[in-house]
C-alpha cells in the first residue's frame, strides 16, 4: 500500500518565500532551503515551490535555490510556476528537482506535456490544474493565468487529457476551496480521482486535521498539499501525521 | 574513502552525489574505468529507460568496467534503474539484455484497481533477511519508489527486502559484495539515508581490508 503523502507548499519570489511564514525556530525564515529542510526533518513526504517571480532574474535565483535544496533535503521536491519549454524543464531537472509542474503552458501548448514526458519521463510532469466549479455548465472549469481566466475548458476533460499525454500526476487546485479553511473541495477531488489512473494531489481549502483525512478517504487524493495552514503552525506536520495514522490512514 | 557514481549519461546524479556527501564520504562522478575500478565502492544510479542505459553502458564500455567492479568484491549498489541494469534481462521496450551480475528479469507492473502504474511514491520495507548488512541496525519503515518495471529475481535468497503493490516487490536485493535497492535512498528521508549508510560504511570495510 503507497502511504499518503502530505506535501508543504512553498511560494518563492526572487529566491525567497513571500507568503505566510512564521517561524520562529529558523535563522532566516524566508530561506527557502532553510524551511524546506525543516519540513524534510518533520516528516514532509515531498515539497512543491512555486515560482512566481515575475523577472529573469527571478527565474535564475530560483534555480540556485533548486541546487542548494538538492543538497539539504533527502525528499523529493517539485518546481513549478512560469515553466513554459522543455528546455525550462531541463534547467530545472539537472539543478535538481525531481519534478516539474506546469500549468497555464500545458492549456496554451498541450504538447508541452507530451514533449516533456517524452524527454524526462512522465514520472518527472505534473500537471497543475486551477478549477473553479461553473453554475451554467453544473461541473468545474479550468482557469490559467494564477486563476485570473477562465479557459473555457471543462476540468474532467482536461485531467483525462493530461493523463493521456503523458502526465505523471495531477495537482488539482479548486479555486472555490482555496483560502477559505472549509475543507478541501471533496466532489472535484473524487471525481478527478475517480477518472484518471495517476496520482492527483488535492489543493486549496485545508484548515483543520480532519480535513486532510476526508480528502484522503472521501476524495481519494493520493497527497494532500497546503500552505499557509503549516507555515502558521496551525497544524504542524508530524501531528497531522500522527492524527491520520490513528485514524488508520496508510502514512509515511 | 572514495565512492565511484558511474556517470553513463542518464539522469541526473546531483541528488546522489550530494547524499554520499552529506554521509560523509567523498562521492566523484565519473565514467573514468580507471576511477572506478580504483574506488573503495561504487555506486550504480539511473533513471530512464532499459535499453538506452545499457547502449550507453556499452557505448561508454563501463558494462565491462561495472561487471569488473561487481567480480572484484568491491562494494557495489545499483539504485532504481541501477539495480534493474544488474540483472540478466528487461522486458522493457522488448527484450533487453542487462549486465547479467544477478539472474532474474525486469518485468512490467500488470497494474489493476487501484494499483497505478509507474509505482510511485512512498512504501513500506519488508524485511526478509533482518542480517543483512545493508539493514543492520534498522527498522522497517516507507522509502520512496518510482518505477514502472520491477525485477523478478531467479534466487529467492538473492531478495533482502520487499514492498507490497499488489504483490510483492523487491525491493532491496543482495548477494555477497553486490546490491541494489529499486527505490531512492537518497530521495527516502530518514531511512533511505541510513540504508546508503550501511551501503558506504562497506566500502568503509573493504578499504580497512585492503590493508
Amino acid at each position: 500500500m503507497l502511504a499518503k503523502r502530505i506535501i508543504p507548499c512553498l511560494d518563492v519570489k526572487d529566491g525567497r518565500v513571500v507568503k505566510g511564514v512564521n517561524f520562529v525556530n529558523l535563522r532566516d525564515a524566508g530561506d527557502p532551503v532553510e524551511l524546506a529542510a525543516l519540513y524534510d526533518r518533520e516528516g514532509a513526504d515531498e515539497i512543491v515551490f512555486l515560482d512566481i517571480s515575475a523577472s529573469n532574474e527571478g527565474r535564475a535565483t530560483m534555480i540556485e535555490v533548486v541546487k542548494q535544496t538538492a543538497g539539504e533535503i533527502a525528499i523529493p521536491f517539485t518546481v513549478g510556476g512560469g515553466i513554459s519549454q522543455v528546455d525550462d524543464m531541463k534547467r530545472i531537472l539537472r539543478a535538481g528537482a525531481d519534478k516539474i509542474g506546469i500549468n497555464t503552458a500545458a492549456v496554451l501548448n498541450p504538447a508541452l506535456i507530451s514533449d516533456g514526458a517524452r524527454r524526462f519521463g512522465s514520472q518527472c510532469i505534473v500537471v497543475a490544474v486551477d478549477a473553479k466549479y461553473n453554475e451554467l455548465w453544473g461541473e468545474w472549469e479550468v482557469y490559467t493565468h494564477g486563476g485570473r481566466k477562465p479557459s473555457g475548458i471543462k476540468a474532467l476533460d482536461w485531467v483525462k487529457e493530461a493523463e493521456s499525454r503523458g502526465a505523471g500526476e495531477i495537482l488539482l487546485t479548486s479555486m472555490d476551496a482555496d483560502g477559505t479553511k472549509d475543507g478541501f473541495d471533496l466532489p472535484l477531488t473524487s471525481a478527478v480521482s475517480s477518472l484518471v489512473g495517476i496520482p492527483v494531489i488535492a489543493s486549496g481549502g485545508a484548515g483543520k486535521t480532519s480535513d486532510f483525512y476526508d480528502v484522503f478517504t472521501e476524495g481519494k487524493a493520493d497527497a494532500a498539499l497546503a500552505a499557509t495552514i503549516f507555515h502558521y503552525k496551525e497544524i504542524s506536520v508530524p501531528d497531522l501525521k500522527q492524527d491520520l495514522k490513528s485514524k488508520g490512514v496508510e502514512i509515511r | 574513502m572514495a565512492i565511484a557514481i558511474v556517470d553513463y549519461g542518464m539522469g541526473n546524479l546531483h541528488s546522489v552525489s550530494k547524499a554520499v556527501q552529506r554521509l560523509g564520504f567523498e562521492g566523484i562522478v565519473t565514467g573514468d574505468a580507471d576511477i572506478i575500478l580504483g574506488a573503495d565502492g561504487v555506486l550504480l544510479p539511473g533513471v530512464g529507460a532499459f535499453g538506452d542505459a545499457m547502449e550507453h553502458l556499452r557505448e561508454t564500455g563501463l558494462d565491462a568496467v561495472v561487471r569488473q567492479a561487481a567480480a572484484s568484491g568491491k562494494p557495489l549498489l545499483g539504485i532504481c534503474l541501477g539495480m534493474q541494469l544488474l540483472f540478466s534481462e528487461s522486458e522493457e521496450h522488448g527484450k533487453n539484455e542487462g549486465l547479467g551480475i544477478l539472474p532474474g528479469s525486469a518485468v512490467r507492473f500488470k497494474g489493476g484497481e487501484g494499483f497505478k502504474v509507474p509505482h510511485m511514491g512512498w512504501n513500506r520495507l519488508e524485511f526478509l533477511q533482518p542480517n543483512s548488512p545493508l539493514l543492520a541496525g534498522l527498522k522497517e519503515g516507507h522509502v520512496y519508489f518510482v518505477h514502472s518495471y520491477h525485477v523478478l529475481p531467479e534466487r529467492k535468497d538473492d531478495l533482502v527486502a520487499v514492498t507490497d503493490y499488489g504483490h510483492p516487490v523487491t525491493a532491496i536485493v543482495g548477494r555477497d559484495n553486490v546490491f541494489g535497492m529499486q527505490f531512492h535512498p537518497e530521495k527516502s528521508g530518514e531511512l533511505g539515508m541510513a540504508l546508503l549508510r550501511n551501503f558506504l560504511s562497506l566500502a568503509k570495510g573493504s578499504e580497512n581490508s585492503k590493508g
